[in-house]
């Protein structure tokens, strides 16, 4: 779209859309293409010579069981992490949306927390999870006995890294949440009400609905941001154990390619993490496109 | 209220109650951890009442994890980051939105396309990138058969751990949205003024978008203080590190002395920061939020 007052051709536009361009194609096209390519590439530990090999990355990629594990283990993370935080952000914004005092008071309590970094959140949770000194690990292994050590064992690590993801991202749905409960009318509520519709069922049948769109942006955006903004919780928490229990996609392209220097097999990982954001900005923008033809 | 519905409004009440505790009892509790001594964290059952040791933390945190020039180098991240965006994106706003030239729509897709891909998902060629970011122009000159050694590496620098994150959309498609809903006769009351287009963006545009550009700036300082993933990969030495990393480094190993009380109080100073920011600037963090996500 271009405004109909507008400019008429000149260097000077091109000047303008220069810096952004220039960083686009440098830290952008270029790694792309590269990581496109290089997922195609055998190249040799040393760096020095590079061979066209197909799909052989992908082939050993699907080849090998941590690879599955880690594709299982991301599926699980992101949905339980999305469920979670989703769920306790729309409990708390409609719970938020009845009070009549202390209404701003309240909101300004629970948006806070999603201005902490995922690895400070990580760091947080990792200590009040401690089997010896953290608040709930003391609990858990004091009080209800339940030999909780998220060092070793599998699913206690899991449970960490997601409550600890889960948690920062509360406050991020409670604002999406409030915001639209906010702007469904007064009106339709009350309509709902004089006809004999009880709490419970003006919910259901009407305040749910009319969320809907809200709840599927949400959708995406959680498993996004559990998908990729996810690192610095296991990064600082469990590094991707016990044994790759904790072994998340972007960990793994991080681990393998930085730590382990497996180039090849890095890029090929790089490129099936873009297929999956392209899945999900794809869905997203048909959803935006439902949105403006139904409103 | 539409009806009387007691037994729902105390379930309000205690419901929000839970919720806030759950939300900032580990905060609260990593604030009374930082100021107990080291005998008092290991003490069982955990204490819940402040200690008095806060500052002796809080001194060793500083100095351990060199957080006095850790903060400052998280700080020139997160301001370059804010004001780089701002200013790469509204003025190729400015551009798509009021100037028509040949390349016009393939600018616009150029920049739509970087919607997809977070750095996250490649990493690793944007670090060989940001190794040496004259490697394009190097292979454009191999491709003509002319061999030179260019070399610019923005490891461990300031333009490395900024740069590379400023290249975003989401920013762009604000102001250009923004843009479009101003009124046409602005443009050409200007024009007629004779106002030059350079004019017209920093005596109207500019003043009009002040509004857009307080909401950014919360959303994109909290967003580059709060980067983890490219710092480390972009700094190898430690006086490059950001306060994130050096926090990271105080967690007690599994052989070392649990100084949790350290961690706790250098991870509650560099939380800090963003955390203010969205506090005091509530108001534009919320428009921000909402309308960057549109």
């Amino acid at each position: 779209m271009l405004k109909r007052a507008h400019y008429k051709r000149s260097i000077l536009p091109y000047l303008l859309v220069m810096p952004q361009i220039f960083v686009t194609i440098v830290f952008f096209f270029w790694p792309a293409a590269k990581a496109l390519i290089g997922a195609f590439l055998l190249t040799d530990p040393f760096g020095q010579k590079s061979t066209f090999v197909w799909f052989e990355n992908f082939k050993v990629l699907f080849s090998t069981p941590e690879y599955y594990t880690s594709l299982k283990i991301t599926l699980f993370f992101s949905a339980m992490t999305a469920l979670l935080s989703i769920s306790a952000g729309l409990l708390l914004a409609v719970l938020a949306n009845r009070l009549i005092k202390f209404k701003s008071l309240v909101q300004t309590v629970l948006i806070w927390p999603y201005a902490v970094a995922p690895a400070m959140a990580g760091m947080l949770w990792l200590f009040l999870f401690h089997p010896s000194y953290g608040m709930i690990g003391f609990f858990l292994n004091e009080v209800m006995k339940l030999g909780w050590n998220p060092v070793l064992n599998n699913n206690h690590a899991l449970l960490l890294v997601i409550i600890a993801s889960a948690w920062k991202q509360v406050s991020y749905n409670f604002i999406f949440f409030l915001s639209g409960l906010q702007s469904i009318p007064k009106s339709v509520i009350e309509a709902a009400a004089i006809d004999g519709a009880g709490p419970s069922t003006r919910f259901w049948k009407i305040v749910f609905p009319l969320l809907s769109p809200t709840v599927f942006f949400l959708v995406v955006m959680n498993l996004v941001y559990a998908l990729f903004d996810t690192f610095g919780v296991i990064h600082t928490t469990t590094q991707g154990g016990p044994g790759g229990a904790t072994n998340i996609l972007v960990y793994k392209v991080y681990a393998d390619g930085f730590v382990g220097l497996d180039l090849g097999s890095s890029a090929a990982q790089s490129v099936i993490l873009m297929i999956i954001t392209i899945i999900f900005t794809v869905i997203q923008f048909k959803y935006v496109e439902k949105k403006v033809q139904y409103t | 209220m539409i009806e009387k519905t007691p037994w729902l409004n105390r379930f309000t009440i205690v419901g929000l109650i839970l919720g806030i505790i759950i939300l900032c009892f580990p905060v609260y509790y990593m604030f009374v951890t930082s100021t107990l001594s080291i005998e008092e964290v290991s003490r069982i059952p955990p204490p819940l009442i402040p200690g008095s040791h806060f500052l002796e933390n809080f001194k060793s945190a500083w100095t351990l994890g060199a957080l006095g020039p850790k903060m400052f180098n998280s700080l020139i991240m997160a301001v370059g980051i804010t004001l780089g965006k701002i200013s790469i994106s509204i003025l190729s706003a400015f551009a798509i939105a009021y100037f028509d030239f040949p390349l016009r729509k393939t600018f616009f897709w150029m920049i739509f396309v970087t919607l997809i891909l977070p750095v996250e998902v490649r990493i690793l060629p944007t670090y060989e990138v940001a190794a040496n970011v004259l490697t394009p122009i190097q292979y454009l000159l191999s491709l003509m058969n002319i061999q030179v050694v260019l070399d610019w590496s923005m490891l461990n620098s300031y333009t490395g751990l900024i740069l590379p994150l400023i290249a975003s959309a989401t920013a762009t498609f604000l102001f250009r949205q923004f843009f479009l809903t101003i009124p046409e006769e602005l443009c050409e009351a200007s024009k007629i003024d004779g106002l030059t287009p350079m004019g017209f963006f920093w005596k109207i545009l500019l003043p009009l978008s002040k509004t857009n550009i307080a909401a950014l700036t919360v959303i994109l300082f909290v967003y580059g203080w709060n980067q983890y993933l490219w710092p480390i990969l972009i700094t190898t030495k430690p006086e490059m590190h950001t306060a994130l990393i050096g926090v990271q480094s105080l967690i007690p190993k599994a052989d070392d002395i649990p100084r949790w009380n350290v961690a706790m109080a250098g991870a509650l100073i560099v939380m800090l920061p963003p955390v203010l920011v969205v506090l005091f600037m509530q108001k534009w963090f919320v428009k921000g939020l909402i309308e960057n996500e549109k």
